[in-house]
């Protein structure tokens, strides 16, 4: 594909739990006058007080491609309505997907990659979660999409930031935080954002993956070998089998399948290493076989790499299985030449995955 | 020489046909156009044009659109609303005998018989595509993980076919033996209906998103790759153990579209870049009926002689072709 001109058609992917303000930012977004035309497409038509030729119904659909791997989903139903908004290309600027509440954006994600029409005629331009402060932790104990959702996410609008004190915020956000260390966050009341803060994003642009902040890193460093304390304000509260069924999550019901982490509140972690220049043939053997065997549990995954004797910084990224990567610009001379990479996934053994790092370093 | 009378279209072409002697053209914006005869416009659809398919009468052209109507335009520039779900987007469309019209949005497809009589027909996962059986009141529908076949008017369960994957387009052949779809993978799938035997069609470098059959059912020809690919259905097991022909071969551009010729063994290619030819089965001899340009080609129809050819693009191109001898 090719970097340059490109004329596809951006699509924005609205996530988050029922009752979180997904629909609050959608009519923010319609109502607000910028000039931009929106084809929205919705898993019902509720409460979208907007009066919009181009808002269609949709019926979540997903497919596993017939490729014999279990997290090669698409949306079936995107396909089709993608398809058939071409016929009107003309008559709107981007495309908004909004999901269901329950929904693992994964399969629409992918399907921006792994159908060739679709990814002809548009391109993910990010994911954006609207969290609620207030549930989200019990959102978290309960169910595996508010965490999918949150580890999928390029920006997160952490809303109705009014209805908790200051303390249970700042747990919230070390809570998302320790899922996806690079997710943009917001501080919103009433999804009260500035439009350009959702949308343009270009967060699956590998030209557009400028750094992946330190200082995150740093954060997320901490936030996995933080050793909470009596002062600490995050939830302790352990969803084991033995009491599983005395709380109230009737969506849920534990079995021999289930792959939370049953000895953490969070399953989805994310892992960050950095190291000096790499060994090209080295690292991509590695990330092709890592991404191959891993990618059922690899959501998302970024690196901004040094390879050896290349003046140009290298950049990667993927969902599950699908690897994007390419050359980007040259590293500045201010620049400290550095690879680093980020993992955000269920069940990765993070020890492992240090040392393939480690070993992909050019002697 | 062949000779072109262009006709531009405010939108991207879904459809062309020939009712009679004046062809039309639906575009995606929601209007039909007229070329052959007096050039016109008549506007169908608010909210766009998805899907359009011509009457079996050959009288019409029936077209859905995201206004959720159903409506019927005649070459006179008439429209008559045949049905509406409300807030819908109708994307799928068949005719069938009797003046029916079989239309779906979603899980639900529904049949219009001749006297406005509306049946509904569900199904657990979405419709992709429907067509009529070429005989009885029976309609086939393309799904997730393979087909179910309904009868229109009579009680009783519909008939399942099962291949996994995702079925897009299906099509049956015209002797009523086969049912073929094409699917999500660069494949076509295809059912021997006599044994329910599977058949598999596969090779393709793109997906398969336009199919047509050749005078009398002899081949089925398909877009998906740099040529046109023909499977041989004359034998008894249909295309199984044979290898297809490819026709109108290009080095640097895919076959977007293919429309077989009425009676001859020849038929119209759509190019990628919007170039068009007719190829003859017998010996790839090649006509080029119109150069690249305006988009990819989406729309061709030959009138019922075969001696004119409508065609359209994505980019809103369309017109008439007389071949001459």
């Amino acid at each position: 594909m090719s970097e340059a001109a490109d004329s596809r058609i951006p699509v924005t992917v609205l996530t988050g739990y029922l009752g979180a303000g997904k629909t609050t930012l959608l009519n923010r977004i319609l109502s607000e006058n910028h000039g931009t035309r929106y084809a929205v497409i919705v898993n019902e038509f509720g409460e979208i007080g907007i009066d919009n030729d181009l808002l269609v119904e949709s019926d979540e659909e997903v497919y596993e491609m017939n490729n014999g791997c279990i997290c090669c989903t698409v949306r079936g139903d995107l396909i089709r309505t993608v398809e058939n908004l071409m016929k009107r290309k003309g008559a709107f600027d981007a495309i908004i997907v909004e999901t269901t509440g329950v929904a693992d954006p994964a399969p629409v994600a992918q399907t921006f990659f792994m159908d060739d029409d679709v990814r002809e005629a548009a391109k993910l331009d990010a994911v954006v979660a609207v969290v609620d402060a207030r549930h989200v932790q019990q959102r978290l104990k309960d169910t595996k999409e508010a965490e999918d959702q949150i580890a999928f996410s390029d920006v997160i609008l952490l809303n109705k930031t009014d209805l908790v004190s200051a303390d249970e915020l700042k747990g919230v956000e070390a809570a998302i935080r320790k899922i996806n260390p690079y997710a943009k966050i917001h501080h919103t009341e009433r999804c009260q954002i500035e439009i350009g803060d959702v949308l343009d994003r270009g967060a699956f642009e590998l030209d557009r993956i400028l750094d992946l902040d330190p200082e995150f890193l740093k954060k997320a460093e901490h936030a996995h070998d933080h050793e909470c304390g009596p002062d600490c304000d995050h939830d302790h509260h352990h969803h084991g089998h033995d009491h599983a069924h005395d709380h109230d999550h009737p969506d849920h019901e534990c079995g021999p399948d289930c792959d939370h982490g049953h000895e953490d509140t969070h399953s989805v972690k994310s892992y960050s290493f950095t190291a000096g220049d790499l060994e090209p043939k080295v690292f991509f053997d590695w990330i092709n076989q890592v991404t191959q065997i891993q990618g059922p549990n690899i959501l998302r995954m970024k690196g901004i790499l040094a390879f050896k004797d290349d003046p140009q910084r290298y950049v990667v990224q993927g969902i599950h299985m699908i690897v994007e990567g390419n050359h980007q610009r040259d590293w500045k001379d201010d620049e400290k030449r550095e690879s680093r990479i980020v993992f955000i996934g269920r069940e990765l053994d993070g020890a492992a995955l240090k040392t393939a790092f480690d070993a992909c370093v050019a002697e | 020489m062949p000779v072109t009378a262009p006709l531009d279209t405010d939108g991207f072409v879904v459809s062309a046909c020939f009712l009679g002697d004046v062809a039309a053209f639906a575009s995606g914006e929601g209007s039909v156009f007229f070329a052959g005869g007096p050039e016109t416009q008549t506007p169908v659809h608010k909210n766009g044009l998805l899907c359009a398919t011509p009457s079996l009468d050959g009288k019409s052209l029936i077209t859905g659109g995201g206004d959720g109507r159903i409506c019927k335009t005649s070459a006179d520039g008439s429209v008559e609303e045949l049905a509406e779900q409300p807030r819908k987007w109708i994307d799928i469309i068949a005719a069938g005998p009797q003046d029916s019209v079989a239309f779906a949005s979603g899980r639900t497809a529904w049949v219009r018989l001749k006297t406005g009589e509306i049946k509904e027909f569900q199904l657990p996962r979405a419709f992709s595509d429907l067509t009529f059986a070429p005989k009885g009141m029976r309609i086939a529908a393309s799904r997730y993980d393979g087909v179910t076949l309904f009868w229109v008017n009579a009680a009783g369960d519909p008939q399942e076919l099962s291949w996994k994957g995702a079925h897009s387009l299906i099509s049956y052949s015209p002797d009523g033996k086969y049912l073929v779809t094409t699917m999500q993978e660069n494949a076509l799938h295809g059912w021997r209906l006599a044994d329910s035997q599977d058949m598999r069609m596969t090779g393709y470098p793109g997906k398969v998103k336009s199919i047509s059959w050749s005078a009398k059912g002899k081949y089925l020809a398909t877009s998906g790759a740099q040529a046109a690919i023909l499977w041989p259905f004359m034998g008894k097991s249909g295309p199984m153990d044979q290898a297809p022909m490819e026709l109108g071969v290009r080095g640097d551009s895919m076959v977007t579209t293919v429309c077989c010729h009425p009676t001859e063994e020849m038929l119209a290619i759509g190019y990628q870049d919007g170039m068009v030819m007719a190829v003859r089965y017998s010996d790839n001899a090649e006509v080029l009926l119109r150069r690249p340009g305006a988009g990819p080609v989406s729309a061709l129809a030959w009138d019922k002689r075969g001696d004119r050819l409508a065609f359209g693009t994505e980019e809103g191109a369309a017109g008439v072709i007389t071949l001459l001898d």
